[in-house]
C-alpha cells in the first residue's frame, strides 16, 4: 500500500516538473490553455499565426483598394485617412513578419516538428515553451490594442526609422509608436525563449543512433535559424529598449537634436532584419527537403551540401545588413563592401535551389497539394532571390530603393517562406495533426488560386517600381508622373488579385474544418515518408511514443535505396 | 534600355544607371531562365510511373555534382561583373564630387520642400538667393551641387528622371551632385516615410535651357522683385 503511495505520488510529481506521459487525466484547461505538451503548443502557435495573418491579409486589402481606387469607401472599412493607411501598411509588415512568419515557421513548426522527428517525447524545457507562447500571446494582444488607443496604431512603417518613430509630435501616434515597440520587443523575448528550447531538444534528446547527420534538413534547418536568431536579436532587443527610453523617458539615443544619431537605429534594426529574412527562410526550406523528398521518392541530393550552403548563408547574412541603408547616409564607401558581401549571398542560395532541383532529377514524382507547393516554393523563391541582385547592386539601388521593386522583391522572398512554405508544411504533416487526410481537389483548387494571384499582384509591381512608384503613398494622384493610365490598370490588377487571392484563403480553411471533422483517416504514415513522426499514432498521443521512444539506425532520406528490395522508402527506426 | 523606356533619363548618369539595370537584367535573366527549364523539364519528365523506381544519387558522386560545382563559375563571374559596374556607378554619383558651377539648398520638412537657388550672382547664401516652396528649377548642362537637410524627421530627395535618390537627416548636411541633360517639367518625390502626409509632398523640378533659366532668375530674384514692387 504505501508503495504504491509512493508510486503515484512520484506519478504526480512529474506531472509538475516535466512532460506527461500517457496521462489522460488533464483538464481542459491544462490540455488546451495552459499545455506542457510541445504538440498543442505548436497548435497554439498554429492557429494564432494564422489568425494574425488574417488580419494582416484584411489590412493589406484596405489598402490595395485605397491605392487602386483613392478615396473610395473601401467596403467592411470606410475612408482610409493617410493615418489610417499609414498604420495599416506599418502593421502589414509588423504582424506579416513578426505575428505571422515567426510563430508559424520558427514557432508552430519547430515545436511540432523537432520532438516527433528526433524521438523524443516532449521539448527539453516544457515549461519555458508554455511561457514563450503566453510572452507572445500577450504581444499579440498588444500590437492589436495599438488600433483602439488615442491616435491610433503606429504609422511610420515596419522599419520605425527614428526620428518618426520616437517623437510624438511627428508620428502624431504618442501611444501607438509605444505599443508598437513594446509588443515586438516583448515577441522578441518570446522566440528568445522557443529558440532555446529548440537549440536544447535537437542537440541533447535525440533517439538514441541519431547521429548528427541523421537529423532530418528541416530540424537541422529550425535550429540554425534560432541560433541566427538569438545572435541577431540582442542589438535590436537593446536598440528597442532605446526606442522605449527615447519615446517615453526622454533619452536622447535617437535624437539628433541632443546628440543621438538617427542613423543608429538603422544599424541595430538591420542587423537584425538581415538575418532575420534567412530565420524564417531556413525553416520554409527545410519543409520544402521533406515534401519534395518524399514526393519524389528521392534521396536528397547532397544533404551536407544543404546544410553546409544554410550555415553559409546564416554567416553571411550577419555581413549585409547595410544594403538596406546605402543611401541613408552612411558612408558612401560603405556601400562597395556591402555590395560584395550581398553579391556573394547569391553562391550559396543558388547552390541550395540547384540541389533542390537536383533532387527532382530522376524521381518519381507525384504532385500533391503539398508537393505543388514546394515545388511553388522553388520556383516564385528564385524570382524573389534574382531580383534581390538588382538591389544589391548598390549603383542600381540608386534608382530601386524604396519604390514598388523593392516591394516586390520581398514578397517574392517573403511570400514563398510564410505563405507557400506553411501551406507546403500544414497540408503535409495535416494527416499526422488531425489524423485526417485533407481534400486534395480542394487542396489543389486552393493552390492554383493562391499562386496565380499571387503572381498577378506583385509581377505588375515590379514594373510599377521600375516606372518609380515608390513606396507607402496613399495616393499617387498626386504625382502626375506616376498618374498615367496604364499605371492604375496594372494598380487595378494587382487589388483585383489580392482580392481573389484573399477569397482563396475561405476554401483553405473550409477544407481544414471538413476534414478535421469528417476527412478520411489517415493511419501512421499516408506518405510512405521515412522520418520518425510517421512512426508513431495520427495523431501522437501525449509522449509521442507511449510504448517507447524509437531507435534510430539510418538517415532521414533513404527512398529507393538498391538495398531495400520490399519498398521505396526505408524508415528510420527500422533495423536493417 | 528597359528603364528609359519607363521613365526618361534625364541626367548625366542615369544613363550608365539605366545600363547596369539591363546587363543586370541580362545576367541574372540567363540563369533563370537555365534553372527554370531544368526544373520544368524535370517535373514532367519524371512523373511517377507504375513500376519505375527511382534512381539513387546521394549527390556526392563527381559525375553529378560536378553539375552543381560547375554552375559557380558562371554565377561568380555574372557576381564579379555586377559588382564592378554597380560599384563604378556609385562611386561616380556618390563617392565622387565633381567641381560644381552652381549649388541649390534642397531643405525638407514635414511636408514641403523649401529649395534655395542662387540669385543673379551665382552664389548660394546671399542676399538674392531664390527661395521657393516645391518648385526646383535649373538649367541644362550645368553641374550642381545640392546640400540636403531635414527639419524634422528623415525625408528622402528623390528625382527619379536623374536616378537620383539621397534621405535627408535631421541634424545634417548632405552634398551630392547632378547634372540635368534634358529640358521638361518633372517628380521629385519624398521616398521615406515621414509621417501622415508622406504622399502630400510632391514637388516639381524644371529643368530649363540656360537661356531660360536665366530670364527665370533675373524675374525671380528678390531685387527684381523689390524693384518691382517698388514700380
Amino acid at each position: 500500500m504505501a508503495e504504491s503511495i509512493r508510486i503515484e505520488h512520484a506519478a504526480h510529481h512529474d506531472d509538475h516538473h516535466g512532460p506527461h506521459h500517457g496521462h489522460d487525466e488533464m483538464t481542459f484547461s491544462e490540455k488546451f490553455i495552459f499545455p506542457l505538451d510541445h504538440k498543442m503548443i505548436a497548435m497554439q502557435y498554429m492557429f494564432t499565426g494564422m489568425f494574425m495573418a488574417v488580419i494582416g491579409g484584411f489590412f493589406a486589402y484596405v489598402f490595395r483598394m485605397q491605392i487602386a481606387f483613392p478615396g473610395m469607401d473601401v467596403p467592411f472599412f470606410g475612408q482610409v485617412t493617410p493615418a489610417a493607411y499609414n498604420s495599416l501598411v506599418t502593421n502589414h509588415g509588423t504582424i506579416m513578419i513578426f505575428w505571422v512568419a515567426m510563430p508559424v515557421l520558427i514557432a508552430a513548426f519547430g515545436n511540432y516538428l523537432i520532438p516527433l522527428m528526433i524521438g523524443a517525447d516532449d521539448m527539453v524545457f516544457p515549461r519555458i515553451n508554455r511561457l514563450s507562447y503566453q510572452i507572445f500571446l500577450l504581444s499579440a494582444i498588444i500590437i492589436l490594442a495599438a488600433f483602439f488607443v488615442e491616435g491610433g496604431a503606429f504609422g511610420g512603417a515596419w522599419t520605425a526609422y527614428p526620428p518618426l518613430s520616437t517623437k510624438s509630435e511627428y508620428s502624431l501616434t504618442p501611444l501607438g509608436s509605444t505599443f508598437w515597440i513594446t509588443a515586438v520587443a516583448l515577441e522578441f523575448v518570446a522566440f528568445l525563449l522557443g529558440g532555446i528550447n529548440f537549440i536544447t531538444t535537437a542537440m541533447n534528446s535525440r533517439a538514441p543512433g541519431m547521429k548528427m547527420w541523421d537529423i532530418p534538413m528541416v530540424v537541422w534547418m529550425i535550429v540554425i535559424a534560432s541560433i541566427l536568431f538569438m545572435l541577431s536579436v540582442g542589438p535590436l532587443l537593446a536598440g528597442g529598449i532605446m526606442m522605449l527610453f527615447d519615446q517615453n523617458l526622454g533619452t536622447a539615443f535617437f535624437d539628433p537634436d541632443r546628440g543621438g544619431d538617427p542613423i543608429l537605429w538603422q544599424h541595430l534594426f538591420w542587423f537584425f532584419g538581415h538575418p532575420e529574412v534567412y530565420v524564417v527562410l531556413l525553416p520554409a526550406v527545410g519543409i520544402v527537403a521533406e515534401i519534395i523528398t518524399v514526393f519524389s521518392r528521392k534521396k536528397l541530393f547532397g544533404y551536407k551540401t544543404v546544410l553546409y550552403t544554410a550555415i553559409g548563408t546564416g554567416v553571411l547574412s550577419f555581413t549585409v545588413w547595410a544594403h538596406h541603408q546605402f543611401i541613408a547616409g552612411i558612408d558612401p564607401r560603405m556601400a562597395n563592401v556591402f555590395t560584395v558581401t550581398t553579391l556573394l549571398i547569391s553562391v550559396p542560395i543558388a547552390e541550395m535551389m540547384f540541389v533542390y532541383i537536383a533532387t527532382l532529377y530522376g524521381g518519381s514524382i507525384t504532385l500533391s497539394t503539398p508537393m505543388l507547393w514546394a515545388l511553388s516554393f522553388i520556383f516564385e523563391f528564385l524570382i524573389g532571390g534574382i531580383t534581390g541582385i538588382f538591389l544589391g547592386a548598390s549603383g542600381n539601388d540608386i534608382y530601386m530603393h524604396d519604390t514598388y521593386f523593392v516591394l516586390a522583391h520581398f514578397h517574392y522572398t517573403f511570400y514563398p517562406i510564410a505563405i507557400i512554405g506553411t501551406y507546403a508544411g500544414f497540408t503535409f504533416w495535416f494527416p499526422k495533426m488531425f489524423g485526417k487526410m485533407m481534400n486534395d481537389t480542394l487542396g489543389k483548387i486552393h493552390f492554383w488560386l493562391t499562386i496565380i494571384p499571387f503572381n498577378t499582384i506583385f509581377l505588375p509591381l515590379f514594373v510599377l517600381g521600375a516606372a518609380g512608384h515608390h513606396r507607402r503613398i496613399f495616393d499617387y494622384r498626386n504625382f502626375p508622373e506616376l498618374d498615367y493610365p496604364w499605371m492604375w490598370d496594372l494598380q487595378h490588377l494587382a487589388t483585383y488579385s489580392l482580392i481573389v487571392m484573399l477569397l482563396a484563403q475561405i476554401i483553405f480553411f473550409y477544407n481544414v474544418i471538413t476534414s478535421w471533422l469528417s476527412g478520411p483517416p489517415a493511419g501512421k504514415n499516408p506518405w510512405s515518408s521515412n522520418t520518425l513522426e510517421w512512426t508513431t499514432t495520427s495523431p501522437p498521443p501525449h509522449g509521442n511514443w507511449p510504448e517507447g521512444l524509437p531507435t534510430c539506425y539510418r538517415g532521414p532520406y533513404e527512398y529507393s535505396h538498391p538495398d531495400r528490395k520490399s519498398s521505396d522508402y526505408w524508415p528510420q527506426n527500422e533495423p536493417a | 534600355m528597359i528603364l528609359n523606356s519607363l521613365v526618361p533619363a534625364g541626367s548625366t548618369y542615369a544613363a550608365d544607371i539605366d545600363q547596369l539595370f539591363d546587363v543586370i537584367t541580362l545576367l541574372v535573366g540567363i540563369p533563370f531562365l537555365i534553372a527554370c527549364y531544368l526544373f520544368f523539364s524535370f517535373i514532367l519528365r519524371f512523373r511517377a510511373k507504375g513500376g519505375r523506381k527511382s534512381m539513387y544519387i546521394t549527390g556526392t558522386e563527381h559525375q553529378y555534382i560536378k553539375w552543381i560545382h560547375w554552375a559557380h563559375i558562371p554565377i561568380l563571374t555574372f557576381d564579379v561583373i555586377i559588382v564592378v559596374m554597380a560599384v563604378n556607378v556609385w562611386y561616380d554619383v556618390k563617392q565622387n564630387l565633381p567641381e560644381a558651377s552652381a549649388t541649390v539648398r534642397v531643405i525638407a520638412q514635414q511636408w514641403a520642400w523649401t529649395f534655395v537657388h542662387p540669385g543673379p550672382d551665382n552664389v548660394i547664401d546671399t542676399a538674392d538667393d531664390i527661395t521657393t516652396v516645391n518648385e526646383l528649377h535649373v538649367a541644362t548642362n550645368t553641374l550642381y551641387h545640392y546640400k540636403l537637410e531635414a527639419r524634422d524627421v528623415l525625408h528622402n530627395f528623390s528625382v527619379p528622371v536623374f536616378r537620383l535618390k539621397q534621405d535627408a537627416i535631421p541634424g545634417r548636411v548632405i552634398t551630392g551632385w547632378f547634372e540635368p541633360t534634358i529640358t521638361g517639367e518633372y517628380d521629385i518625390q519624398c521616398a521615406e516615410i515621414c509621417g501622415i502626409g508622406h504622399a502630400l509632398m510632391p514637388a516639381r523640378i524644371f529643368i530649363e535651357s540656360s537661356e531660360q533659366h536665366a530670364a527665370w532668375v533675373e524675374t525671380n530674384s528678390p531685387i527684381a522683385v523689390a524693384s518691382i514692387a517698388a514700380n
